[in-house]
């Protein structure tokens, strides 16, 4: 197995030696029209636990299509991904889902939010795939509202909300089933600046008080001041 | 409780599209339903006729009536138990507009041999001992508000004259599918008219009608009973009463077949244009369905999700389309009178509305829901923003 970039130091929050993303010779590429398109090539990555990571890179350096991976979301073309112990390149699609829903939160870029359900129902989501009572459920969002300051928002709708409300109500929800992992894709891309500083103080906060490990992409160098160590890529590959 | 929740809110996130959908929906099944009623209508003349009941006439043609004196030799016939006879009498009472069947009948006979008309007993005595006594259905004397003891004028047009008649009785029918809108009054009435100004046509019947003793011997008696006229100056064609009046029916066959084609059609057309929206309302949420697979929910519940919405669209409309057909069947048979007169939506004709819009309801979803299922979600999360 290659060396890995990220296998030399232990990065900041890291309780253990052992990564809880670990990423081997990863490949993507997209077939269109016959012609091979390469997404990330030859991938090697350490994420520990409670780390807040930031992929940074220009427009197309395959930073979204790492996110999706690493999220499971994305199958790669070649490689490994091991989250939390598991190969997620290996498991089936409906194992994958299963997966999902319980190791990770997702933060998108425009919120994402079930525009027909109030912020209540938009947080409890995820808690509808597992076995908790609906008296369960209730007592978690409550929990989750208050961590994200919107305890008496929680009969709005989207359209009701602000937008830094509407990304408070969706961190809730990528909280709510205590995931392994939180993925942000761009989580201040569609926010003020003002907005955008609220929403990467409360990543800051679950990150340094929950222990909450992060994976985030962003563009932007503020963004990614927040985030404790910076990786870039360039044309799908990592660079120093 | 939430994916029902989910379900209606999102059926009902774009209200105009969604209420305008259900009113087509509304709209096809109420027509199909009237379509279909119209079919049951001119056909249930035949359903309804009896098993035990043979209908003659002459071999020749309708139009020719029959001597009177061939009922004593089919009484004679093996397997028949009695035998009655009737004209059409083709009257116009008022308004040429205002048409229903009218007959000359034997009498007891004859009203025996319709146990399906139910008449009081003193209303058929009076019947029976009143010359020009007439009998009218409930449906018939409901339409003009007669009443028993009524004066009932007809202008003749195959006898001419003004004809009066006393109302005597007014008879129901035993089933729903019985025809109501009949008009009777004595054969020796219209004989008697027909002797006097028209002597060599009278003591003629248009048709015989003749109970069996055993309805499962309606071939062999209609046989013997034309063999007994064979070769004689007016020979006779005896068929099962249904048979005959399915030969009426005959007459506008591919006028029924365009109408339930033309049914069918029209559950079609809603298909499409339900198929349409369905497959619109899923395209603009598919960033919605991708976001919901990113959380873990399977492929399967967001197709369940559009097969719910698309079902509960289709069945609201159905139910309203459905109530929506007996107010426009009543309001239809009051256009067309007495033409069709066993005019009522069948359970048969509810049952194929439901499936209808089950059906539409399916098939709008099959393949936005295949689609979604199938949706990457990598592919679905670019959709929005």
């Amino acid at each position: 197995m290659m060396e890995t970039q990220a296998a030399v130091e232990v990065p900041h929050g890291a309780p253990s030696v052992e990564p809880l993303v670990a990423i081997r010779n990863l490949v993507k590429f997209y077939v269109r029209g016959g012609q091979v398109i390469p997404v990330l090539t030859d991938i090697n990555l350490d994420v520990y636990s409670g780390d807040f990571v930031a992929l940074m890179g220009p427009s197309g350096s395959g930073k979204s299509t790492l996110l999706n991976l690493i999220a499971g979301i994305d199958k790669p073309s070649a490689g490994e991904i091991h989250v939390g112990g598991i190969d997620i390149a290996v498991l089936s699609e409906g194992d994958l889902a299963a997966w999902r829903a319980t190791n990770v939160g997702f933060i998108f870029q425009f919120y994402n939010l079930m525009p027909v359900l109030s912020a209540f129902g938009n947080i409890e989501l995820p808690l509808l795939l597992t076995n908790l009572s609906r008296r369960e459920r209730r007592e978690r969002v409550a929990i989750a509202l208050s961590l994200v300051g919107l305890s008496d928002r929680q009969d709005h709708y989207p359209n009701e909300l602000s937008g830094g409300q509407q990304q408070r109500v969706a961190i809730a929800r990528a909280l709510i089933a205590d995931p392994t992992i939180i993925v942000a894709d761009e989580p201040t891309g569609d926010l003020d600046r003002a907005t955008a500083e609220e929403i990467l103080v409360l990543l800051e906060r679950l990150n340094r008080e929950l222990g909450k490990t992060i994976v985030m992409v962003t563009h932007d160098p503020k963004t990614a001041d927040k985030a404790h160590r910076l990786i870039h890529l360039e044309k799908g590959v990592l660079v120093d | 409780m939430h994916f029902a929740l989910l379900v209606l809110r999102n059926a009902f996130r774009h209200k105009l599209r969604t209420l305008l959908t259900i009113l087509g929906i509304v709209i096809a099944i109420a027509s199909f339903g009237v379509l279909r009623t119209i079919v049951d209508a001119w056909y249930a003349g035949a359903n309804a006729s009896s098993s035990a009941r043979l209908v003659t006439r002459s071999s020749v043609s309708l139009v020719f009536p029959l001597p009177i004196t061939y009922a004593e030799k089919m009484r004679q016939v093996e397997g028949v138990k009695s035998v009655a006879w009737a004209n059409w009498f083709g009257g116009v009472y008022v308004s040429e507009r205002n048409f229903f069947p009218q007959f000359a009948i034997s009498g007891a006979s004859y009203l025996d041999m319709y146990p399906e008309y139910t008449l009081k007993p003193e209303e058929r005595k009076a019947f029976l001992a009143d010359r020009v006594g007439a009998v009218a259905g409930r449906k018939l004397a409901d339409k003009f508000g007669w009443k028993v003891g009524d004066q009932i004028p007809l202008r003749g047009t195959i006898y001419p004259g003004t004809w009066n008649f006393t109302l005597r009785g007014i008879y129901e029918g035993r089933e729903t599918a019985t025809d109501e809108s009949q008009f009777f009054f004595h054969f020796d009435y219209l004989n008697e008219f027909i002797k006097k100004k028209y002597p060599r046509r009278g003591d003629q019947a248009g048709v015989f009608i003749e109970e069996l003793k055993d309805p499962e011997q309606a071939s062999p008696v209609s046989l013997a009973i034309d063999a007994t006229f064979r070769n004689s100056l007016a020979e006779t064609l005896t068929e099962t009463e249904k048979a005959f009046n399915l030969g009426f029916v005959a007459m506008s066959e591919a006028i029924l077949l365009a109408i339930q084609a033309v049914s069918y059609v029209v559950i079609v057309i809603i298909m499409a244009v339900m198929a349409n929206t369905m497959a619109m309302t899923a395209r603009e949420r598919y960033g919605e369905y991708a976001t919901l697979k990113a959380l873990g929910f399977r492929g399967g519940f967001v197709a369940r999700l559009i097969f719910a919405e698309s079902l509960g669209i289709a069945l609201a409309g159905g139910a309203l389309g459905i109530a929506l057909t007996f107010p426009a069947v009543k309001a239809f048979s009051n256009l067309v009178g007495q033409i069709l007169s066993a005019f009522y939506v069948t359970n048969e004709t509810i049952r194929l509305q439901v499936a209808c819009a089950l059906v539409v309801g399916v098939v709008a979803a099959a393949v936005p829901a295949w689609r979604a299922a199938r949706i990457r979600i990598v592919d679905g999360l670019r959709a929005i923003g």
